[in-house]
């Protein structure tokens, strides 16, 4: 038995396999990456809570064997967040979709980032709403073709990454379903990250937002993901025009000096106890 | 020979302090006028008892925290208004449909929308009972006095885990507000109820499957069992199936009748004067203090008045109006809304006796000689 195999067998529930989504979708990449990333972490399986959102990225907590939550559309993070301050030595990993996060949960995104709240969001972002039948979200591109925007985006998408930075968040980075081996490794990374870390996977959804923006077949998308792909060092040294459609990947942010709130936390608790006695 | 307490405090500070006798140790609010005070408590005291509180971004995270914080095993409690308790509802619905335990204290303001901050109401009184959407089964408990704040604070604790169900604690900003000189229970006196936990070796727990008693035994996450749990219709796997029309059916008639089968246990009523009356008198929560009074200066006057207060609003008391309106010529719904719970009666009684009404939703207390006036044109 070669160890891939192991992998999959503690990690993932293979019964609930095939899973629902479309040939070519880049999600089944991104558990691959983030089930490896555990097992490289060396993380038991009892001490991880995977909470998901709604969509189609939202069913990816039901498919990894761990303890898991899907509850409402946006909100992965609120119960999440009462999952790791009620334990805190579980390893609560939010998986969500780009218009869960950024759009219906922006709010608790950029909240639970601000607190430094030890959560790893994982993003699978595919510029669109897939299971509804591929409407425009927050990180569609200007120009785009939705079924919501059939004359082609005219809103500003948000980078997810500069979005969680700003907030507050201590570990960023962004990876493609193309660059697999550093997709493993950051969110090893940030699975391992003590406060609230970001791992922006671009990840391709060839049958909506592919077909109606004519970006050719899955192979052709993985591809442009390797085309459009800069790493963040040599992204530094160039104009903002030269970056112009491109995918900015690597390690973004980290800050491992700024306090973790489960850890103050603690601290009121021993601070409220002493004044007690 | 257990030493009595006697203390002055409000409706929302007896809340919070009863909160924590119950066993809660995690609180996540967001300010909102007339609740904030159990927020304030809690923040100060849920820490000396190795319990946590957050602050979060709005009340759709707070309710959120609350029931992930419960799926960690840990009790919780949330406390907002109209306002906020109406941002809660999509996510009250993921603590019916996954059985999660968790208490909502809505501290009732005058509405709709921002309405009247700091005045009292009876307005949610519906939206209690079918705010979130979908059919879905829930417990509301109303007191009258900040005594009834503490006891009823602790048995919404004890109902949510006996029955793996939100429990929701209408007070209102009068209640809330209001200091009252009451004595404190001793520990030893209350019952605390724990929600029953698997005790099936960890591979074959089934974390939806159920005995007679229709309430699943919940593992905490963390505690070594791995499973899943959706808000999506599942079987009794917790893995989504929505496929399968008889696996919905299944689960939303258990989800029902696990309240439904013990509304013995569950439902509360207090009758004052009701033996004898011609006229009863329907009142709970703060109006249900003037209608005590009412029925006092009626009996002074000779008039055969009584008052039959539910302290459980839903599952509505129907079992005990049905008996109630034996003997009796008349029930008057007092409630500060525009006829809320007057519909449920007069559906109760099955038009066998008249049921009128007095209502009030400016932010006014109806007081006892309304009432009273009222009483006295019906005879």
């Amino acid at each position: 038995m070669t160890e891939a195999v192991h992998v999959i067998d503690r990690f993932m529930r293979i019964k609930h396999l095939p899973h629902i989504w479309c040939p070519g979708c880049g999600n089944g990449i991104v558990i691959n990456a983030l089930i490896r990333a555990i097992d490289n972490a060396k993380l038991k399986q009892e001490e991880i809570v995977v909470v998901s959102g709604i969509g189609c990225s939202g069913r990816a907590s039901g498919y990894v064997n761990f303890c898991g939550f899907q509850p409402t559309h946006g909100r992965a993070i609120p119960f999440g967040t009462g999952i790791k301050i009620a334990n805190p030595d579980l390893k609560v990993i939010v998986i969500t979709g780009d218009g869960d996060c950024a759009s219906i949960g922006g709010n608790h995104f950029i909240h639970a980032a601000r607190r430094n709240l030890d959560l790893t969001a994982v993003v699978f972002n595919n510029s669109n709403y897939g299971m509804t039948g591929g409407q425009y979200s927050p990180t569609t591109p200007l120009g785009a073709k939705t079924t919501t925007s059939p004359y082609g985006h005219i809103e500003n998408n948000f980078d997810i990454c500069e979005l969680a930075k700003a907030a507050g968040a201590t570990y960023v980075a962004r990876s493609t379903t193309y660059h697999i081996n550093s997709t493993i490794r950051y969110l090893e990374k940030a699975i391992k990250h003590k406060g609230f870390s970001v791992v922006d996977v671009i990840c391709d959804c060839p049958t909506l937002f592919g077909r109606f923006n004519k970006l050719g077949d899955v192979t052709q998308m993985m591809l442009k993901q390797k085309e459009q792909a800069i790493q963040f060092k040599k992204a530094q040294k160039m104009s903002p025009e030269d970056l112009e459609g491109k995918i900015i990947i690597g390690e973004l942010y980290e800050n491992t000096q700024k306090p973790e709130y489960t850890n103050a936390y603690q601290k009121i608790i021993e601070k409220a106890q002493k004044e007690e006695k | 020979m257990v030493k009595k307490i006697i203390r002055i405090m409000t409706g929302n500070d007896a809340c919070s302090e009863a909160a924590i006798v119950a066993g809660c140790r995690f609180f996540a609010g967001y300010p909102i006028t007339p609740a904030s005070e159990i927020a304030e408590v809690c923040s100060q005291l849920l820490p000396k008892v190795g319990g946590k509180f957050i602050q979060m971004e709005d009340e759709i995270a707070s309710i959120g925290a609350i029931v992930g914080a419960s799926l960690a095993g840990v009790k919780s409690m949330t406390a907002t208004s109209g306002p906020g308790f109406s941002l809660m509802q999509e996510n009250l619905g993921v603590a019916a449909m996954c059985e999660i335990p968790c208490v909502v204290v809505d501290v009732m303001r005058v509405g709709p929308s921002s309405g009247i901050a700091t005045t009292p109401s009876q307005g949610d009184f519906m939206q209690s009972r079918w705010g979130t959407h979908g059919d879905h089964p829930i417990i509301v408990l109303v007191p009258s006095t900040v005594r009834e704040v503490y006891d009823l604070t602790v048995r919404a604790f004890n109902l949510a885990e006996k029955y793996r169900t939100p429990v929701i604690l209408l007070s209102d900003a009068m209640i809330g507000h209001m200091s009252e000189k009451i004595e404190i229970p001793d520990k030893s006196e209350i019952e605390i109820v724990n929600r029953k936990k698997p005790t099936v070796p960890i591979k074959e727990y089934l974390p939806y499957s159920t005995d007679e008693s229709k309430v699943p035994p919940m593992a905490s996450f963390g505690d070594g069992y791995i499973w899943y749990t959706s808000s999506i219709i599942h079987n009794e796997t917790g893995f989504p199936a929505t496929a399968e029309p008889k696996i919905a059916t299944e689960l939303l008639d258990r989800l029902h009748e696990k309240i439904e089968d013990n509304l013995d246990d569950i439902i509360q009523v207090e009758e004052y004067f009701t033996d004898d009356a011609d006229i009863v008198l329907i009142a709970c929560g703060s109006v249900a203090r003037s209608a005590r009074s009412a029925v006092d200066k009626a009996r002074k006057e000779g008039i055969k008045v009584g008052l039959l207060r539910p302290l459980t609003l839903w599952p509505f008391p129907e079992g005990e109006i049905k008996k109630m309106k034996k003997n009796k010529k008349l029930f008057i719904v007092c409630e500060m809304n525009r006829r809320q719970i007057y519909h449920k009666v007069k559906e109760a009684v099955e038009g066998s006796l008249p049921v009128k009404y007095i209502n009030q939703y400016n932010g006014k207390l109806i007081k006892p000689l309304e009432m009273l006036t009222k009483i006295k044109e019906e005879i």
